[in-house]
């Protein structure tokens, strides 16, 4: 089994170890995992932005980087929704959609695909909140949201469960978006910044010390607000658990 | 081209494609016990109304006594009570103005939710169902409807000028989420079970 | 000790045990709390010191609104935001335990949706139906193609009865039509009768919730208004009082009013009902007390037959407010005797958005609110900071129908979180559309200049690999280099109230080409 491992472009720059161990845990499975070295970013920031005619060159990109391969997995939910439901900016011809069909988030390809048992290697004996990114939760089916009257179910806790030691904590309001939104974090500020103070509140309220989640952006969002908020919670991508970081 | 001509006109230019059938309401399977009163006072508990059973034959009214003996003018569209306005000599719905307490009975009452439903015909005069201060309801046990579906089968709906659904008394929360009742309308609602009698005309 | 007591505790019209200091919420026969109508589930009682109320988006004619600069001073008011914000978020939680005691919830959304496509698609007859059923009840109806032409009608059907005064219902409809503004020009006297939307009325300031008008405001902000207006003790803030003291105001009101006037919720083909549903009893009240009924009705309001009303009943209160259905549910058919009773069936553009592909479903929306309450920008801002009729994520995708350019802005306050498409009760797909509508948007310039150039700029770097490495190739330029993509502007909008992400030693890119990589550049 091929797989491209896509790095999006804020995973590359700020957190590269959420990319090493993306890298190493697909290894764990005996994966040939392959990083196509030309690859930028999946073309959200335009498209979230309603600028489509100004993704299409790099969707265009994407396509070109990522065709052929069996699958294509990212440790991020908001770029796999972006490249399933909105990679459109660009002629869809077979080699598009199958990119598009193939591209999958590391917990889902990880829970749906693999399937995995176990995780002998992984223990996080530390109190973690969990948060569901929104394209993760609603866009891709992570989880039940908790708006629908549906049996419930979530993939990333049932691979966290996996590991030893975790004790994970109820949030007041498990769902809410913690308010980075792409491009919104930046064009909206004080709503934004004022969403993910009330997260961090909530994340520290209900007694975490680590903060765990599928998406560095949000985690990136949050941390900044809770350093600027003094909160001592620390946040660590959903990879990391997975491949046995200690801490 | 007359403004009803244009909205037609823009309607059928803009119609949508694709196809999009009427679905079939299916046949929901009631949310309540086989308790109907039971559930139907639980529910209209909740939402501010009461529920008596009907004193002895001799003194039906027993349980509101104390509501009807402070009431200095009784609205009554019942046979069972004699009150000292009377309806169907007003005139004015603004009469109704003046009237403590109100008495009526419901067509059905509804379960699932706790809802009774009045037509013009029950009312007499519409407005004493919101004029009035309290309302006093006569429900006959056997009236009761299982869910909203089933009360939405009930010819009423087609054939009265006004129907309508009360489920408990007037409320709002519009200051600060404080639960207040009598916003505009009644006070209170209070649902007397009390049998239909059989009328001989 | 005495003094510390609130005015109905001192009176003993509520026992003090009954109800713990600060919770004046009604109590149910068995003592117990009850919770249906708007009703918060626990005392959200906010604490003083008084602060002023955050007002609304400053309108500058057809400019865009400013949402985000109208947010941040409703933000810069914690009392006002904070009490906001859980009163909405309990109505969002008791939305969800209402939503989910019914087995069937998904299975109603789904039909209830489907049923409004139908209808919306089938439209010209079944507005035919209705109107035939309506004339054939002894009703009269009229059309009016947009705001002004409702407001024209309604003018001269109270002008041929010499109607100087009105008592209406809430109506989200009227709102769209400036009703109030053009009937207080041709002196005819509107009276809200809506608690909500009545203190709105007397500060003389719209709506800011479709179902709960003055949610913004506390009650020192209502303390306030009444004091100001219906002359109350200012100091009086007790919600028992002031409630009291409007119903004992308007009540004479209506009692003189010449004319009643309600909106409508659903109206029935079939019959030719008008279906209102109101926690108050106001829409009865104005419907069964002035000699002369008129009814407004959006002409997406209707639905074929009786029976589907069981559908969306089930759905909107509940979705609403979490209560299983709205204390009225009521249904006005035809005129009482000796009364005369008008139906206005307005388009105001309606049939045009219809035409819209992408924006059509927008029409099924039967304006519960919902998705203004799970809403985390909406909670966060106030409804009055979106300077239109709809707000919250409803209106960001109805209000651009309208004015393009005015609310070329709302659509992107919004994270996309798509909270709001999972409460909608018809299921309308409201994130979708927020982003569908940032792409018409940008396609036809409606958005700034500044922004879109960030954009264009943003797609050239990563677009091209070796500008892309060029920007964040060595480490510590990553800092540097993300603005060029992601957070450039000149004020530095993330770092004011966040902190930067810390310059890892190196990128990914370069840790794979070092670790992973020989020197022929082979993995």
């Amino acid at each position: 089994m091929r797989i491209g491992l896509f790095v999006p472009c804020y995973v590359d720059a700020f957190e590269p170890e959420v990319g090493i161990a993306t890298l190493e845990l697909l290894e764990r499975f005996g994966l040939d995992v392959e990083y196509p070295f030309d690859q930028t970013c999946c073309g959200q920031p335009m498209t979230n932005t309603g600028c489509h005619a100004e993704a299409a060159a790099t969707e265009a990109l994407f396509v070109k980087n990522f065709s052929g391969f069996d699958y294509v997995v990212a440790p991020s939910g908001s770029c796999v929704h972006q490249v399933r439901e909105h990679l459109t900016a660009i002629p869809q011809t077979d080699e598009v959609k199958a990119v598009r069909a193939k591209t999958f988030e590391l917990v889902e390809f990880l829970h749906d695909v693999l399937k995995i048992e176990e995780l002998p290697w992984a223990a996080f004996p530390h109190r973690v909140a969990y948060h569901s990114n929104c394209n993760a939760l609603r866009g891709i089916g992570h989880a039940r949201p908790s708006e629908l009257n549906r049996p419930y179910f979530s993939k990333p806790l049932n691979l966290l469960k996996k590991v030893k030691g975790i004790e994970i904590v109820d949030l007041a309001r498990p769902d809410e978006c913690c308010g980075f939104g792409g491009t919104f974090s930046v064009f909206e500020p004080a709503v934004s910044a004022k969403m993910g103070y009330d997260k961090v509140t909530d994340q520290a309220r209900a007694g975490a010390d680590y903060v765990v989640s599928a998406d560095s952006s949000c985690l990136m969002h949050q941390k900044g607000c809770a350093e600027r908020l003094g909160v001592p919670l620390k946040y660590i991508h959903i990879a990391q658990v997975l491949n046995g970081a200690a801490a | 081209m007359s403004a009803r001509e244009a909205i037609f006109a823009r309607l059928k230019a803009n119609r949508p494609a694709g196809d999009f059938p009427l679905p079939a309401v299916p046949d929901f399977a009631p949310l309540v016990g086989d308790d109907l009163v039971a559930e139907f006072t639980e529910r209209l508990g909740k939402m501010g109304g009461r529920v008596e059973r009907a004193g002895s034959p001799a003194d039906p009214f027993a349980p509101v006594r104390s509501r009807l003996a402070g009431a200095a003018v009784i609205a009554s569209a019942v046979p069972e009570f004699t009150g000292n306005r009377d309806l169907r000599t007003a005139r004015r719905p603004q009469e109704m103005a003046d009237v403590d307490v109100a008495i009526v009975r419901a067509r059905f009452g509804v379960a699932e939710t706790g809802s009774v439903l009045f037509t013009q015909d029950d009312l007499i005069v519409n407005s004493v169902a919101y004029l009035a201060q309290h309302l006093i309801v006569l429900l006959d046990p056997a009236d009761l409807l299982t869910n909203i579906h089933a009360a939405y089968r009930r010819p009423e709906f087609g054939q009265s000028a006004y129907a309508v659904l009360h489920t408990g008394p007037s409320a709002t929360a519009d200051i600060e989420g404080v639960l207040i009742h009598g916003a505009q309308g009644v006070r209170s609602l209070t649902v007397l079970l009390l049998q239909r009698k059989i009328q001989a005309e | 000790m005495s003094e510390e007591l609130n005015p109905r505790e001192r009176e003993g019209v509520i026992h003090p045990e009954v109800r713990a200091r600060s919770d004046e919420s009604e109590r149910g026969p068995n003592g117990q709390r009850l919770q249906h109508a708007e009703a918060a589930s626990k005392p959200i009682r906010a604490d003083a010191p008084r602060e002023p109320q955050p007002r609304g988006a400053r309108i500058k004619g057809n400019r865009p609104i400013d949402q985000g600069e109208a947010a941040e001073r409703f933000l810069a008011a914690p009392l006002h935001q904070k009490a906001h914000d859980e009163r909405l978020w309990d109505v969002r939680k008791k939305r969800d335990t209402a939503a989910h005691g019914i087995p069937e919830w998904e299975e109603l959304r789904e039909i209830a949706s489907q049923i409004k496509a139908h209808t919306l698609t089938h439209l010209d007859q079944y507005l035919a139906q209705f109107e035939a059923a309506a004339k054939a009840n002894g009703v009269h109806v009229h059309w009016a193609e947009d705001g002004a032409a409702h407001n024209r009608i309604v003018l001269d059907i109270l002008q041929k009865h010499g109607a100087k005064s009105l008592v209406k219902s809430k109506s989200m409809l009227t709102e769209e039509c400036g009703f109030r503004h053009f009937m207080a020009a041709h002196d005819i006297d509107i009276i809200e009768t809506d608690l909500g939307e009545r203190i709105q009325q007397l500060d003389e300031e719209e709506p800011s919730h479709v179902v709960m008008p003055a949610v913004h405001k506390t009650r020192l902000d209502v303390a306030d208004v009444f004091a100001r207006t219906l002359g109350t003790d200012p100091d009086n803030d007790d919600a028992h009082y002031l409630a009291e003291s409007q119903r004992e105001t308007t009540r004479p009101l209506i009692l003189k009013a010449d004319a009643g006037l309600t909106g409508c919720n659903f109206a029935i083909a079939e019959t030719g009902t008008v279906v209102t549903c109101t926690n108050e009893g106001n829409a009865d009240l104005s419907g069964n007390v002035p000699p002369l009924q008129i009814h407004s009705i959006g002409i997406e309001k209707i639905i074929p037959k009786v029976e589907h009303l069981g559908v969306f009943i089930r759905l909107l209160s509940r979705s609403a407010l979490g209560s299983p259905i709205t204390q009225y549910t009521s249904h006005f058919r035809a005129p009482r005797a000796g009364t005369e009773m008008h139906m206005v069936l307005v388009d105001n553009g309606r049939s045009e958005r219809l035409g819209m592909e992408e924006f059509w479903t927008s029409l099924k929306c039967i304006r519960c609110g919902a998705c203004m309450n799970t809403c985390p920008v909406y909670r966060r801002s106030g409804g009055l900071s979106y300077g239109a009729t709809y707000s919250g994520p409803i209106g960001l995708i109805i209000d651009p129908t309208f004015n393009k350019r005015k609310y070329s802005t709302l659509p992107f306050s919004s994270t996309m979180n798509g909270s709001c498409t999972n409460v909608c009760p018809v299921k309308i797909n409201i994130h979708e559309q927020i982003f569908a509508w940032r792409k018409v948007l940008a396609e036809e310039h409606q958005i700034p200049l500044l922004k879109q150039g960030m954009m264009k700029a943003a797609g050239a770097v990563l677009s091209r690999p070796a500008a892309y490495r060029a920007a964040i190739g060595a480490a510590d330029s990553a800092l540097r280099a993300l603005p060029r993509f992601a957070v450039y502007n000149p004020a530095n909008t993330w770092g004011k109230k966040r902190e930067m992400p810390h310059a890892p030693r190196q990128s990914f890119h370069a840790w794979y080409r070092q670790n992973r990589m020989n020197k022929d550049g082979q993995s």
